[in-house]
């Protein structure tokens, strides 16, 4: 019976529904299965699939971002339960995402905060125009691993720096490591302002992550 | 019309039909149904101001405009069809007529592959004069973008040092795309102003113009609409451009990814017409389809050529000049995928006579500045603008008189006829037509050949230098927004 759950909940990860995964997670808690199971023996085969096959040139960027949210929308529906526990998932590692102050674009920053969740990161998106005070402010308050920041101007990844000056200042690194992207950034602007991790796009993102944390 | 060390695409002979007058109507009619349903987003209080008074629906908190179609259509009926892009030297002027295109430099990059030691390094203030000097001297290019960023001056006048650098070293055009927020582009406007002798004559003979990027999707950012509003004011011809890209920032379908755009690019087109009405304005575009492995801008690639072959036809139906993004190339060097891309891009936009061009010299999706891609560049330009002429036929061309002195057998070289439309051949300056023997021992080509042309260029070429006191004169305006 479980087993087939199991099948289905994957399914609906590579199928990228969301509907279809909160309403397997609501089963599976109706059944009383574990919710650290379902998502492990569930909805986990679904993503390692897609990624796997993504690897291999047969899936697409599209399909592992609807298996992200398709995730995420069961993940929303056992933590509650999980924590009823008392349990909590394993986790890669905390990771707080925004966009610099001064600049409104943040899809690829959003692009990186779905891969990450998707892969096990705890991500809080801050979203865009975010000052240095409230990106260390909030990665302070979680106890983050990483700090992720974008910008897609170069009047603007100058607050980049600002933000790893303050972190510095604070003594704050390398407790705290520093991952940033965006469109004008380059290798040379990363060894400039010393920060820990680059990539030029979401799949990058994750492995650098991974590697920050010392989990790759 | 010709300029002068200028050569624009004029009275072309071929012709395409990329969307039919039924496909284009649909699209405007769905373009108006996204701006009165859905809305688009103007984060600034000013814009959101014009809106209401002209009585569109404006969502405060979330800044969404929703706006009757009527409005927009009315909005951009005050729009002029045609005016003209002044340069500081007047005999250099550009007509966005609808019977000109126009090649730019393209901008705004962050890396420059250096003219001398050829390895790659961030670009500087140094980097703009020097692109603006080569391309002052080369006629492809009608006027300028900046180029790149100027990472080595202060980031709040950064824009008006790479628009003095650019006035220094040329007497063409400047478009700027770097200039998004109202402090800059007052100083810009005054900076203009003091070059061509009061805001008056400013409005008159506009030598700066301004693109703003929009927000995509349904979007716009508060300071380039602030920034452009000022222009509009000004008199100075402003654009918004859209980089709607399929399936990141629009739907994955072309005919969607077009609505989308043509959303954002005449919803604040209408805005600066209400706002301003008669303001020149231009419709503009790159629109893209993301790479489905990693999300990136593509920046070539068959659906960029058709959408540089469609957007023209849109900005005609609203009887705009439109800036049309060619020449875009993922290409990490000047390579075969760079010479595809460039050429067919710029050569759909060019049948569809796109009033501007942007633009040659880039690499990596509009990252890596190189000095042998412009050049190159320059010459897919000429290629193209000689297939626009097409073919001649009269009594003249058919030759009939030669081809019976010479006969069946024998060869044309000796003929008279031949000697006077020699010339018209087109003439390529990077194309490798020599014996192999002779390329066995060189092993060179177009790249080294395209360089070497844009070293002579820089080292050689002296343009018509600004006034001392003028550019003291812009310093003093650009110490102002200093902080």
């Amino acid at each position: 019976m479980s087993e087939e759950l199991f099948k289905e909940m994957a399914q609906s990860i590579i199928d990228g529904d969301s509907d279809i995964s909160t309403e397997l997670a609501k089963k599976s808690i109706e059944l009383n299965i574990h919710p650290l199971e379902a998502i492990t023996k569930g909805f986990v085969v679904g993503v390692t699939y897609i990624g796997d096959q993504f690897g291999l040139g047969e899936a697409f960027l599209p399909e592992l971002v609807m298996a992200g949210e398709a995730m995420k929308s069961a993940i929303a529906v056992l933590e509650p339960e999980l924590l009823k526990l008392g349990e909590a998932r394993e986790m890669m590692g905390k990771v707080v995402l925004a966009t610099v102050e001064g600049d409104i674009h943040e899809i690829g920053k959003t692009l990186v905060g779905t891969m990450l969740s998707a892969s096990g990161f705890e991500v809080v998106d801050l979203g865009v125009d975010q000052s240095a005070d409230k990106i260390i402010g909030k990665a302070l308050e979680i106890n983050a691993d990483i700090i992720g920041m974008s910008a897609l101007l170069t009047t603007t990844m100058v607050r980049q720096r600002e933000v790893i000056e303050e972190l510095d200042k604070e003594g704050l690194r390398p407790r705290i490591k520093v991952m940033v992207g965006g469109a004008p950034i380059t290798q040379d602007w990363v060894k400039k302002i010393k920060a820990d991790g680059y990539s030029e796009d979401a799949i990058g993102a994750v492995k650098i992550a991974k590697e920050l944390v010392g989990k790759e | 019309m010709t300029s002068k060390n200028i050569k624009t695409i004029s009275d072309p002979k071929l012709k395409l039909e990329v969307l039919t007058k039924e496909d284009v109507q649909k699209i405007h009619n769905a373009t108006l149904q996204i701006i009165e349903k859905v809305g688009v987003r103007f984060p600034s209080k000013r814009a959101l101001e014009i809106w209401e008074a002209n009585g569109a629906e404006v969502d405060h908190e979330k800044k969404i405009v929703r706006v009757k179609p009527q409005i927009i259509e009315d909005a951009l009926k005050k729009a002029p069809p045609a005016y003209k892009l002044a340069a500081r030297d007047p005999q250099q002027d550009l007509y966005l007529d609808g019977n000109h295109v126009n090649l730019g430099t393209d901008g705004c990059g962050v890396e420059v592959i250096d003219i001398h030691t050829g390895v790659k390094r961030t670009s500087c203030l140094q980097d703009v004069r020097d692109i603006a000097r080569v391309a002052d001297a080369t006629e492809e290019v009608a006027f300028h973008w900046v180029s790149v960023s100027a990472q080595d001056t202060p980031v709040e006048a950064r824009g008006l040092h790479e628009l003095k650098a650019v006035w220094e070293n040329s007497t063409k055009h400047v478009q700027t795309e770097s200039v998004y927020n109202v402090e800059e582009a007052k100083a810009a406007i005054e900076m203009a102003a003091a070059i061509v002798g009061g805001k008056d004559k400013l409005r008159e003979r506009p030598i700066l113009s301004l693109m703003q990027c929009t927000a995509p999707p349904l979007g716009h950012d508060g300071g380039s609409l602030d920034a452009a509003l000022l222009a509009a004011e000004a008199g100075i011809p402003t654009g918004f451009m859209t980089m709607a890209a399929c399936a990141t920032t629009g739907p994955i379908t072309m005919a969607g990814d077009l609505a989308v755009g043509n959303a954002e690019v005449i919803a604040g087109t209408a805005l600066l017409q209400l706002a301003f009405p008669g303001a020149p304005v231009f419709y503009a575009a790159a629109q893209t389809a993301s790479d489905l492995r990693n999300g990136s801008y593509t920046g070539g690639g068959p659906e960029d050529f058709l959408f540089g072959a469609a957007t023209n036809i849109l900005a005609d139906f609203y009887n705009i000049p439109l800036s049309m993004g060619s020449f875009a190339t993922g290409a990490k060097e000047p390579n075969w995928q760079a010479g595809l891309e460039g050429s067919l891009s710029t050569f759909m936009a060019s049948i569809v006579m796109s009033d501007m061009l942007l633009g040659c010299g880039f690499l990596h999706g509009s990252r890596i500045w190189s000095f042998a891609e412009m050049m190159m560049d320059c010459e897919i330009f000429s290629i193209i603008h000689k297939m626009m002429q097409g073919i001649e036929v009269n009594d003249e061309t058919l030759a009939l008189d030669t081809i019976a002195a010479v006969g069946p057998g024998s060869h044309y070289l000796g003929q008279k006829h031949t000697r006077k439309h020699m010339r018209e051949l087109f003439m390529p300056q990077f194309m490798d037509r020599r014996p192999y023997s002779e390329w066995e021992t060189k092993k060179d080509d177009a790249r080294d050949w395209a360089v070497t042309k844009a070293r002579k260029i820089l080292k050689e070429h002296q343009p018509d230098p600004l006034d001392e006191k003028m550019s003291l004169e812009l310093d003093r305006i650009i110490k102002s927004v200093e902080k």
